[in-house]
Order: C-alpha cells, then sequence, then structure tokens
C-alpha cells in the first residue's frame, strides 16, 4: 500500500493546477482516495521529461485498479481458506446469525464474503460498512486474516 | 451437505455441484479441503503387480499369498479410514497374528492416552465454540494444519456463553518458536520460545501461578499470561506436535501443569491429530486390545512394547501392509527404509499414487473415504461424525478399504 507522500514524488511538482487541484499534494490525495486518475494529471502525460515517472507512477497504482469501491482486494493465491473473515464480518453475522455467526458457512446470497473452491471470495460490496455515505473503518476481515489475502487499498 | 475427510475436523457444512459424476465447484472447503476434493481425479492407482498393470482380482489374491506365507506381517497406516474399515483391519491382524500400528508419532499417543484415561481433561470443540474463553494453541498452528479451526470453533464463532467473540470475550493465546500464521492472529499474546523448551516454559507457568518468579521468558509478560490464565473461566490448551515432541517422555510435567491450572479454574485439553481418524483407530484399538497404538496380536494375548512400536515392527516384519496411510512419506528415513527392505514383500492400498504405492509390490485402489465410499469416522475431539458417500467411484469395481479388507479375511 503506498502512501500519499510516495505518489507526491512522483508528479511534476509544479502546482500548474491544470488537474483542477490546487496542488500536487491534493492530486496525491486524490489519486489515493480514487476520486482522480493518473490521466487528469495532463503535464505528466504530454511532457516527455516526465515519461519515467508517469511509468512508475502507473505501475505503483496497477493494484489499486483491481480494487473494489470499498477498497477491498484479495488475493488468491495466499488465501488459505480458513474462513476467519467470513465469520468476523458483521455483515456475514447479521445475514445468517445461525451459519455465520457460529463458524458455519453461509447459504444464503446476502453475504458478502463466502469461501468457494477453497479460497475467499466477495460480493454484494455495497451491504459493506466501508461503503456509502455512513461508512466506517470497519476492518474486521483484513484483521482476522493470517496470510494478509485480503486487505484494504 | 458433503462432508470433507481432509484433516480431524470433518467439516460437514460443504455444498458441492456434482455434475456428470464429478465435482465442479465447491464451497465453504477451505483451500486444504479442496485439495482434498480437486484428488478425487488425480493420480489415482490402478491394480499392480511389481510395477505391472493386472486385474483386480488378481491384485487381491497376491496380497492374500503373501499374507498367508508370512509369519510376522506388519499392518500400518489407519488414520485415514472409517472406523469400520478399522474394525476390520484389526480382524484381520487377529486372524493373521499381526503386528499393527499406525504412523503417529509415540508423543501423540502418549497425550491421547492420558486424555482417555481422564488423567487430562477434554471436552468438545462444541464445547469450545460454547464456553471457552481463552484458546493456547501450543506448539501447534491450526491455520496451517486444520485452517478452518479458529473460525468455527475457538477463536472467532459466537457461541452460547460467548455472544460476543473475539472482539471482547475470547482470548487467544500462541506458544511457538517462530511467529506461526496463527501467532499473527494472536496479536500480544504470543510466546516465543527456543526450540525443545517447553518444558521450561512449563516450568514457567507452574511458577507464575503459584505466585513465584518465572525463570524464563520476559518476566513481566509471564506475569501478565499468569494472570490470563487465573481470570479465565473456560480455558483450553490445543497441544501440537511442536510441544508434544518437546515434552516426550515429560508428559508428567504437561500432567501437573493441567492439574495445577484445574484447581483454579477449568482448563481442559484437546490434541489435534492431522489425519482425519486417527482418533477412532486409537479408541477402536483400545477397546479391542486394551492398548492404544502399536500391539502384536500374535499371540493369545495382546502385546505391546518397545518391540512393537513401529521403528523396531518395521526392522523385524518379513511382510508389510500399507492401509490408509503413506508411511514411506511420513516416516522417518530410517523406518522408511526398513519398510522396503528387498526380502520384505510390501502391499499397498491407496486411492492415490503416492510413495508407498511406488514401492509397493502389491497395489490395491481403494475409493476415497468420505467422498465414494460413506462410513464413520471420529473428529479430533472424539465426537462421531457419520457420512454417506458424496459421489460413486470412477470405476465401477473400485472398493472400499472396508470391502477389500473382508476380501483379503475370506481368501485367508
Amino acid at each position: 500500500m503506498v502512501s500519499a507522500m510516495e505518489l507526491y514524488m512522483l508528479l511534476p511538482k509544479t502546482n500548474c493546477k491544470k488537474c483542477g487541484l490546487p496542488t500536487c499534494m491534493a492530486f496525491a490525495v486524490g489519486l489515493l482516495g480514487r476520486e482522480k486518475k493518473v490521466d487528469e494529471c495532463l503535464p505528466l502525460i504530454e511532457e516527455k521529461k516526465y515519461e519515467a515517472k508517469l511509468k512508475k507512477l502507473r505501475e505503483v497504482m496497477a493494484p489499486m485498479e483491481n480494487a473494489s469501491e470499498t477498497g477491498l482486494i484479495i488475493h488468491p493465491e495466499k488465501c488459505f481458506g480458513c474462513g476467519n473473515c467470513v465469520v468476523a464480518c458483521p455483515v456475514n453475522v447479521a445475514a445468517e446469525p445461525t451459519r455465520c455467526g457460529a463458524g458455519l458457512g453461509p447459504q444464503g446470497e446476502k453475504v458478502i464474503l463466502r469461501v468457494e473452491d477453497g479460497v475467499v471470495k466477495c460480493n454484494n460490496l455495497k451491504e459493506c460498512r466501508r461503503f456509502g455515505p455512513n461508512k466506517i473503518l470497519c476492518n474486521a476481515c483484513t484483521a482476522t486474516c493470517p496470510s494478509k489475502a485480503i486487505e484494504f487499498v | 451437505m458433503a462432508i470433507c475427510t481432509g484433516c480431524s475436523l470433518l467439516c460437514e457444512d460443504i455444498e458441492a455441484t456434482i455434475k456428470d459424476g464429478n465435482v465442479t465447484a465447491v464451497k465453504n472447503l477451505c483451500r486444504k479441503g479442496n485439495g482434498h476434493y480437486q484428488a478425487l481425479k488425480t493420480d489415482r492407482t490402478k491394480p499392480m503387480i511389481d510395477g505391472k498393470e493386472v486385474a483386480l482380482d488378481a491384485a487381491v489374491s497376491k496380497a492374500v499369498e503373501i499374507l498367508k506365507n508370512s509369519k510376522n506381517p506388519l499392518l500400518c497406516g489407519w488414520s485415514n479410514m472409517t472406523m469400520e474399515a478399522q474394525a476390520a483391519g484389526i480382524l484381520l491382524a487377529r486372524k493373521l497374528g499381526a503386528t499393527i500400528c499406525d504412523t503417529s508419532p509415540t508423543c501423540q499417543e502418549d497425550l491421547m492416552e492420558r486424555i482417555m484415561d481422564g488423567k487430562i481433561p477434554t471436552c468438545t470443540l462444541d464445547d469450545v465454540r460454547n464456553f471457552a474463553d481463552t484458546s493456547v494453541f501450543w506448539g501447534s498452528d491450526p491455520s496451517n494444519s486444520h485452517p478452518r479451526h479458529l473460525s468455527r470453533f475457538s477463536y472467532y464463532p459466537r457461541g452460547e456463553k460467548r455472544q460476543k467473540s473475539y472482539e471482547e470475550e475470547r482470548i487467544c493465546v500462541t506458544v511457538d518458536v517462530r511467529k506461526s500464521a496463527t501467532a499473527t492472529l494472536c496479536s500480544n499474546y504470543y510466546f516465543r520460545q527456543p526450540p525443545g523448551g517447553d518444558a521450561e516454559f512449563a516450568e514457567a507457568v507452574l511458577a507464575v501461578l503459584d505466585g513465584k518468579i518465572p525463570k524464563v521468558g520476559d518476566k513481566k509478560r509471564m506475569i501478565e499470561l499468569g494472570t490470563l490464565l487465573r481470570k479465565t473461566e473456560y480455558g483450553v490448551i490445543f497441544p501440537g506436535p511442536g510441544m508434544l515432541l518437546a515434552l516426550q517422555g515429560k508428559m508428567d510435567l504437561f500432567e501437573k501443569l493441567v492439574a495445577k491450572l484445574n484447581e483454579i479454574t477449568k482448563f481442559k485439553v484437546l490434541p489435534m491429530p492431522e489425519h482425519c481418524n486417527t482418533r477412532g483407530y486409537y479408541q477402536l484399538m483400545r477397546e479391542q486390545t486394551g492398548f492404544i497404538n502399536g500391539v502384536s496380536l500374535r499371540g493369545d494375548a495382546p502385546a505391546h512394547g518397545p518391540e512393537q512400536r513401529l521403528a523396531a515392527a518395521a526392522k523385524s516384519c518379513d511382510a508389510v501392509l500399507a492401509v490408509g496411510s503413506d508411511p514411506l512419506a511420513e516416516l522417518p528415513l530410517a523406518t522408511a527404509r526398513a519398510l522396503t527392505r528387498a526380502n520384505v514383500p510390501l502391499i499397498a492400498i491407496d486411492p492415490h499414487r503416492s510413495l508407498t504405492s511406488d514401492a509397493a509390490k502389491v497395489v490395491i485402489p481403494s475409493a476415497m473415504s468420505g467422498l465414494e465410499a460413506g462410513g464413520t469416522a471420529l473428529r479430533m475431539d472424539g465426537v462421531k461424525i457419520a457420512f454417506e458417500p458424496l459421489i460413486k467411484p470412477g470405476k465401477p469395481d473400485l472398493l472400499s478399504d472396508e470391502q477389500i479388507l473382508a476380501r483379503i479375511m475370506e481368501a485367508i
């Protein structure tokens, strides 16, 4: 996971305001929060002297392209299929208290996380508590993962 | 709902989609269980004698011939089979006057014996889920060996008296030589110790419980551990091979520690065998021979001692039947070598190609327990779980372990 400072170092640092934001630092924060895209920094794309920086920036931002709207990324190759996240997720437990709440696998479709073919998969991300206007910083799934297969960007 | 026989948790909430007799998608299986299910199609054995494929009947007859002609056969494996198949095996051993052993280390037997005798108190996994507020993983790493252990029973789920679960009401402690995957989940209750240092750790805990200064470890943290153990309402210790091997011969010390803990509060011990039905094997052996492992059924009375342990029996036997396990891959090199001596015919009954089946003179394919063959097995806590087969075996003449052993018995 990158920090805003690391992204700032890869930008022109001229505060030209062509992206609509007052400073390059603000743009770096926007990139991190997925409110801005790399292509919105026009000098970075158009001027040849920033070619190396642009390439590095795209590399660094690539993992986040696959992240969902709540910032959830799953690395299936690291997942043990242990089900800790399935049982810890408050939305899962609320949807199926006698199954996920008690440690068993979910049966219905309202759950966010479930283990399929040995690794965890997510759907229904709109139900996740990190999403939407009233979002909270819930980290039940990432805190309970033994292998860091599930993380937030 | 299907069952998974990948490890001794015997999860029963598996949903499998079956098309044309094949399992195409599964839900709720951990990675280990998924591998187990995937193995339905890979590397299946065929009946073979001396490396050449033969008909099933020929292989069975050759096995019968070998066993009839041997004077001191060894029957080993057992831990991955159903209880019905294990019972058939014990009968066969009686008929042949054979020595019967499984491949688990002696330290695990020691612990199991004390638990079965009642010297060390135990409980079921459902009790752990409903009541336990401190889970101690000592020398074990369930995130790798039994992946769903923490999420189904010991740390994350809600239970009758633990409705707030890991957030407020459960604590998990790990004692290990390295920061295992389970230890990363236990945050500040991870106690690192040097390899083989479990006896000193046990003594340090005893000291702290008595209010004395412990000799090893960070004194402050050990005293914190002591306070935690004293405040526990229902604690459970899950000893794994790491601790059992270090305490080999010193199990009295562990018994003393558990007894001391039980003077203060409730503390139970649950062993963590890896294979799906090790506990069933121990229980059956105990019921039928009086000993839980390493028994010679040659004479009138079952004999048990150092000569009947696998290491010695492997060197003195003149024929080997390996069933329900992969002894050559699991045992230490010296013992495994003894099983492959030139004049000792090895018979392997296995669903998959393994090191043992590759080295065997006679190979008899069998159905996978739990998936293609039904029966009962004991979970790691002794709870009996019965299961029906999920699908029919791919080849119509594939027999279950139980059926193969019955055929061998009939012919002898």
